[in-house]
């Protein structure tokens, strides 16, 4: 995962362009509204700024896209979102609280869950054991009570109500037939919707996919993003980092467009997708 | 053996609950596949049998045989049990978890050193203790062993995979070395009143079965083996290799116990988060799950069992120095995990039994047999010595002597060219892949398994 290669005086010279874009946090409503709230969000690695000053908030219970060219600084703003970067400087909140530098499994269990760009299969465990692996509050984690012979009894109870909810979650994702299988033998398209099934069975709060269809064929493409609309219906909120501009303008109803580390535009997708500067950033890009 | 697929998890259809002794049996031991039992049985029966041979190889029959044959299957007991802990352990942190730990030795070492200093009597000959009673000994090795490990683990399982084998590797040194210090042996000594006994190693009590023979039925269990043969009273197998044998089964219930307590994590959920750190340590983070926690917790544990290994094993002998926890003892510990393929418990055992066995003992067995029943030349003291002969006049004779003479050194000629073969032609060990599935319930779908298929 690999970010940008953008230099630190190009980002400058935007910089000021974006300013009026900005979401003002302050202002963005209560927290029940905006389960994820972003601010001043910054990230360098060495002399490279990848995530400058990034600001916005994803609705409860939408479907907010996240796109830029590449380079962006998309994935970092997630990876620093998730908690596997820690951001230089600004602030992330999630539903109400500062999740700012904490590590991603305290973020993970505050309800907000990630997939991965490349997904991120456990590729020597089967499907089965991938979706076990992810319910929260498991008792037999903790190791006196998967060892001693008494405490055995509770551990096997919740096991098997676990299994339950995996088999009811392999056929909601249609990756049931696949359940003996080990996740390294599926193809990519599988994968990514093993990756979603897994991180459904944390009973996530929201959901933050990164390109979770890319290189994943259009038949299995259009079956997750089905499966994302159920889930929307279900009251989940996503926030979904996509390459792709077309799937991005039919299926969110929210658009953050970032720049070379900023938030350049962000609104309906029928607004973003007359925006100058997002169309100027996009060919400008291209050429 | 070849099952390629692993044996499944075909439950033995033992309904769960009602309370009887078969439900009891079934939560203390899970799912043990049938045929896992099975395959480590053949694979005993094979090797004892094998031992047996080359005892009547060397020998033939004598009255002397019998005694020979105990001591053979003694050795192989002894080293069996040993191993298969060491590698059931270090399965534990490199097979499941990923945790590349190259200092099994100095963990084995800190249990056993802990154990000599706490309960070796205050007047030892080399080295002195406390002489406390010996399973304090053994409970605070244990202890001492996981808490050095708590300490090389805290830094070191922040660093990448590869420094975390060198801060092992580099902590069994140390302890190794300061073990064989003198100053720091007198030093101890005159602050605290005991002392590791430097270079020259530290005495240690006695094995606790061995006060069993001082009972009478321990006297009844040795005159056992004494019978009458027209007339003249002949011992089949001595008193000592009965008392030294009947420690080696205890170590090899211990290492059932081991196996137990590993397989038991392996299929829990405990083990199941364990197998996804070895697999993606960030998944497994962002599943909500504080993968340090499970690092250091494992990691312990595998060090507590490492040092319990070490005192059943190098405690176990009267005496004990440095010498005995050279980093070659891990070399060997990993040989026997890889032979039976890193992640299977089963193969862990299969795989020290082939270890000791074959690896290990064999070449020596054999070489004892050549030299017992060829009447040898005299070895030569050089390689060219015994090739000049070979290539000039066709005499293979010194050769073969030359071998015989070395073959204690040819084993890890033999070692390398098994590790090679095994690596490249099944990575996943001699049991080849496994799946031994991290759940503490069968995970097919329940009631309906026929359907979709």
């Amino acid at each position: 995962m690999s970010e940008p290669d953008i230099s630190a005086e190009e980002t400058d010279g935007r910089a000021a362009a974006t300013d009026e874009a900005n979401v003002e946090p302050e202002s963005a409503g209560a927290p029940a509204d905006t389960p994820l709230r972003v601010a001043n969000l910054r990230k360098t690695f060495g002399g490279i700024v990848a995530v400058d000053d990034a600001s916005f908030a994803v609705e409860a219970g939408s479907l907010t896209g996240l796109i830029g060219p590449n380079g962006a600084g998309k994935s970092t703003t997630f990876n620093c979102i998730t908690g596997a970067h820690k951001p230089d400087s600004g602030r992330v909140e999630f539903q109400g609280e500062r999740i700012t530098g904490l590590r991603p499994d305290q973020i993970a269990n505050r309800g907000l869950v990630r997939t991965f760009q490349i997904a991120r299969s456990l590729e020597e465990m089967t499907v089965l054991e991938n979706l076990m692996l992810a319910p929260k509050g498991q008792i037999g984690e903790t190791l006196w009570r998967s060892v001693v012979p008494g405490a055995r009894g509770k551990v096997v109870a919740q096991e098997e109500e676990l299994r339950e909810r995996v088999w009811e979650t392999l056929e909601f994702f249609e990756i049931d037939h696949l359940a003996g299988q080990t996740a390294g033998s599926l193809s990519g398209g599988q994968r990514k919707l093993l990756e979603m099934a897994r991180a459904m069975m944390t009973e996530p709060d929201m959901l933050l996919l990164d390109e979770p269809l890319a290189g994943v064929n259009p038949t299995l493409e259009h079956k997750l993003l089905a499966r994302i609309h159920d889930l929307q219906d279900e009251g989940y909120t996503f926030l979904l980092v996509e390459h792709d501009m077309d799937v991005i303008m039919q299926h969110c109803e929210r658009v953050i467009v970032m720049h070379q580390g900023s938030v350049l535009a962000e609104g309906e997708p029928s607004v973003i997708r007359n925006d100058e500067r997002v169309i100027e950033a996009y060919l400008g890009e291209d050429v | 053996m070849t099952g390629e697929s692993g044996s499944g998890p075909e439950s033995g259809g033992d309904p769960p609950g009602d309370g009887s002794i078969r439900a009891v049996f079934a939560d203390m031991f899970g799912r043990i596949e049938r045929s896992d039992v099975l395959i480590v049985a053949t694979a005993m029966v094979a090797v004892y049998t094998l031992f047996m041979i080359f005892v009547l190889l060397r020998l033939g029959i004598t009255t002397g045989t019998p005694n020979a044959i105990a001591s053979a299957w003694r050795e192989l007991t002894f080293l069996f049990a040993a191993y298969a802990m060491l590698a059931l352990a270090l399965n534990l942190h490199w097979g499941y978890t990923g945790l590349f730990n190259i200092g099994v030795a100095g963990f084995m070492a800190v249990g056993v050193y802990t154990m000599a200093l706490l309960s070796t009597s205050p007047d030892a000959v080399s080295g002195q203790g406390l002489g406390l009673p010996l399973p304090i000994g053994v409970i605070g090795g244990m202890i001492a062993a996981a808490l050095v490990g708590l300490v090389a683990a805290v830094p070191a399982l922040r660093v990448r995979a590869d420094y975390f084998a060198i801060v092992t590797l580099g902590l069994s040194e140390i302890i190794r070395l300061s073990l064989n210090s003198r100053t720091l042996s007198d030093w101890t000594r005159d602050r605290f009143g005991f002392a590791t006994g430097g270079g020259s190693g530290i005495d240690l009590p006695a094995r606790p079965t061995d006060a069993l023979f001082d009972t009478a039925a321990g006297e009844a269990l040795i005159d056992l083996f004494v019978v009458r043969i027209g007339g003249e009273e002949v011992t089949l197998v001595a008193a000592s290799v009965i008392r030294r044998f009947t420690w080696a089964l205890v170590m090899l219930g211990i290492m059932i116990g081991f196996y137990w307590l590993l397989r038991r994590i392996g299929y829990s959920p405990f083990g199941r988060v364990l197998k996804s750190i070895r697999e993606d340590e960030l998944v497994a983070q962002s599943l909500g799950k504080d993968t340090r926690i499970f690092k250091i917790k494992v990691f312990m544990l595998g060090c507590a069992l490492m040092g319990l290994g070490g005192i059943l094993w190098q405690g176990s002998q009267g005496f004990v120095s440095p010498d005995s926890f050279r980093p070659i003892v891990t070399f060997y510990v990993f040989v026997a995990v890889i032979i039976g393929g890193s992640g299977s418990n089963t193969g862990s055992v299969v795989g020290a039994l082939f270890f000791v066995s074959l690896l290990f003992l064999a070449p020596r067995r054999i070489g004892g047999i050549v030299d017992a029943r060829l009447d040898l030349i005299d070895a030569p003291g050089t390689f060219a010595g015994a090739a000049d002969p070979l290539v000039s006049v066709f005499n293979a004779e010194p050769m073969l002597a030359y071998t015989i003479d070395n073959i204690s050194a040819l084993q890890f000629i033999l070692l390398g060219i098994v590790l090679i073969l095994i690596v490249q032609n099944r990575p996943d060990g001699i049991m080849g892949h496994r799946t031994e599935t991290a759940a503490a319930v069968d995970l097919n779908r329940p009631n309906r398994g026929e359907e979709d298929e």
